[in-house]
């Protein structure tokens, strides 16, 4: 058991592979600290989004959640709007971030279940209706979040960014959930062979709705802390997170077929992605050339990662 | 005779469309209002025919909406300025689509992973060649986008005919059944002798073909191209493919449906905007009319196993 047989040492190859180049441009060990530093924020977001993927991607073949973007942004919209700016209202605003999430992922579950529609329409559908609601009631106006959660969401403790800290417990947690507890063992069961781990006695309904709720909840908490970030709600703060979501998941070394499911995977993809756009915006490269370098990077490291997979 | 059913509900429920259209505004039943509730329904036709051939080899394929825009800047710059170079870019990139095909089967790469990050090559492409929003359609295209057959318009001519060759393709030619049955057992097709990979870029390279068809056709209706202009096409084209009665596994596909579930939802958006409904819920109205056909969908096919 070397440590290149663990599938998502690759995420962190690539990533290292990835910083080298970059902090290299910059002002000396100062200059790559805060590198390492941008890219523990803004991974920490992909993280979020990524962690609840990856527990739906688990689930097996057809299981994907497209809503994460609108969730995210309904989530940061109607917490933004209900905290108003006001001081002491922090924690009333998360739980309505909180509340959006769950609501989200019912609905998703609920098209699911009830309509018997496969995961990608259902959520993809409903992601029309929330992203039409962030609409309705953003309207325009762009509220500020209270001083100290922009505050909490920009600073850093013992040097490390909160939001990093905030995504590193909870991809602590993701992997105690997913190694440790009944709900991990299942949700592999159940993406290795549903009909199996049904015979098996294994709650499928259950665990499947568990775990859309769960990754709409993440979206929404990434959302609340993204605009928190920002200094505002955007509408279109989510898009780019979908690509993302599901490029970290599968980058981090999770089969895309289930039933295999891999933590670490997901922070070292979330630096990765972030490191290959900063690499190439360092080294003065144009938008275009810029994505085209990020699908082709993608692409190899999948080539490259599930052939040496199948190997092993 | 048999008819197949799956084909019923996305007839039924376009048919239900029209009629809340016509009800709603009874002026537009005539050629010229025809026209333009079909108005752009081409290109989403054929990047719904596009999808349903990855859909077909039980892939997902999330690059169409990027593939399209880049043919589309293409088509308004080199194919209108150096035919030569830009039907050569064009028949190139539909290579690319069969290579990513063949290296998806011959390596066992997940598809959805390889077409997001051709989605941002595309992209970068794109972007690279129409910086800002620009160009013009070559006139012949422009021509054939905006004739007016006699009797009935040309969207509905031609999704008649995107319709009837792709059925004649898929479900009546040898090499279509080869193909659905490479999504139905890929390894019982393998067992037969053929080669799978070959038949896998067939499909991508057709899917290519229909995009590049679907880009060509967008810049004839709009005039004019830029890098973002079909990136919703990824998600129309999907939800299309699913409406006509597709099926993600299995390689259970019908090109007729396809088409009709692509009209299906070009009408949807025309609907809403002749509501005069608020923009805010234009989407989300979209939303709610995929929600209730897929309903309509779950309650038809219990009827028909109870019956």
């Amino acid at each position: 058991m070397t440590l290149l047989s663990k599938p998502w040492i690759w995420a962190y190859l690539a990533a290292a592979l990835t910083f080298v180049p970059t902090a290299m441009l910059s002002q000396g060990v100062g200059g790559a600290w805060e590198l390492v530093l941008a890219a523990l924020t803004f991974a920490a977001f992909s993280v979020l989004v990524g962690l609840g993927q990856m527990l739906v991607i688990t689930m097996g073949p057809g299981n994907i959640d497209l809503s994460i973007p609108a969730t995210m942004t309904l989530a940061g919209t109607l917490s933004l709007k209900y905290m108003d700016g006001a001081a002491g209202t922090g924690a009333a605003g998360l739980a309505v971030a909180l509340a959006v999430g769950l609501a989200c992922g019912a609905g998703n579950y609920l098209l699911i279940r009830l309509l018997r529609i496969p995961p990608i329409i259902a959520t993809l559908a409903a992601s029309f209706l929330y992203q039409s609601l962030a609409i309705w009631s953003n309207r325009g106006l762009r509220i500020k979040p209270p001083a100290w959660l922009a505050d909490f969401a920009t600073g850093a403790a013992l040097g490390v960014p909160n939001v990093a800290v905030v995504a590193g417990l909870l991809a602590v947690l993701f992997w105690v959930l997913l190694e440790r507890s009944v709900y991990g063992r299942w949700l592999s069961a159940i993406g290795q062979n549903q009909r199996a781990a049904r015979l098996a006695g294994v709650p499928v309904d259950l665990v499947r709705m568990a775990t859309y709720l769960i990754s709409a909840v993440m979206a929404a908490l990434c959302g609340f802390l993204l605009s928190c970030f920002s200094g505002g709600a955007a509408l279109n703060m989510g898009a780019e997170y979908l690509l993302i979501s599901i490029a970290v998941v599968v980058i981090g070394g999770s089969s895309i077929a289930g039933g295999n499911s891999n933590v670490p995977g997901i922070w070292g993809a979330s630096l990765f992605l972030f490191l290959i756009v900063s690499m190439l915006n360092s080294y003065g490269l144009g938008a275009g050339v810029r994505l085209i370098m990020t699908g082709v990077i993608i692409i190899a490291i999948v080539a490259v990662a599930s052939g040496s997979r199948r190997a092993s | 005779m048999r008819r197949d059913p799956r084909i019923l509900l996305p007839v039924l429920s376009l048919a239900l469309l029209l009629a809340a259209v016509f009800w709603v505004q009874p002026r537009a039943m005539s050629y010229f209002g025809i026209n333009l509730l079909f108005n752009l329904a081409v290109p989403i036709a054929l990047a719904t025919i596009a999808q349903m051939f990855i859909i077909m080899v039980e892939d997902v394929d999330l690059s169409t909406g990027t593939f399209v825009s880049f043919v589309a800047c293409v088509t308004a710059t080199f194919l209108v300025e150096t035919p030569l170079l830009g039907s050569a870019i064009l028949v190139g990139a539909i290579l690319v689509y069969a290579a990513l095909g063949a290296l998806i089967h011959a390596r066992q790469l997940p598809a959805i992973v390889v077409t997001l990050g051709m989605s941002f090559v595309w992209g970068g492409l794109a972007v690279l060649i129409l910086p800002a929003p620009g160009g013009a359609p070559p006139d012949w295209i422009r021509w054939l986008m905006t004739s007016k057959p006699p009797l009935v318009p040309m969207a509905i001519v031609a999704s008649v005919l995107i319709a009837a060759v792709t059925h004649l393709l898929v479900m009546r030619s040898a090499f279509g059944t080869l193909l659905r049955g490479v999504g139905g057992n890929a390894r019982s097709v393998a067992r037969a002798g053929w080669n799978v990979t070959w038949l896998k870029a067939a499909a991508y390279g057709l899917a290519g073909l229909f995009g590049v068809l679907a880009g060509m056709s967008l810049v004839g209706l709009t005039t004019s191209a830029d890098a973002n202009i079909a990136l919703r096409y990824t998600l129309l084209a999907i939800a299309g493919v699913i409406l006509g009665g597709g099926e993600f596994t299995g390689g259970r596909v019908s090109p007729v449906g396809a088409v009709i579930g692509a009209l299906t939802l070009t009408l949807a958006g025309s609907f809403l905007s002749f509501l005069k409904l608020s923009p805010d819920w234009q989407i989300g109205a979209q939303g709610a009319i995929l929600i209730l056909v897929l309903a309509a969908r779950l309650i038809l096919r219990r009827g028909r196993a109870a019956a």
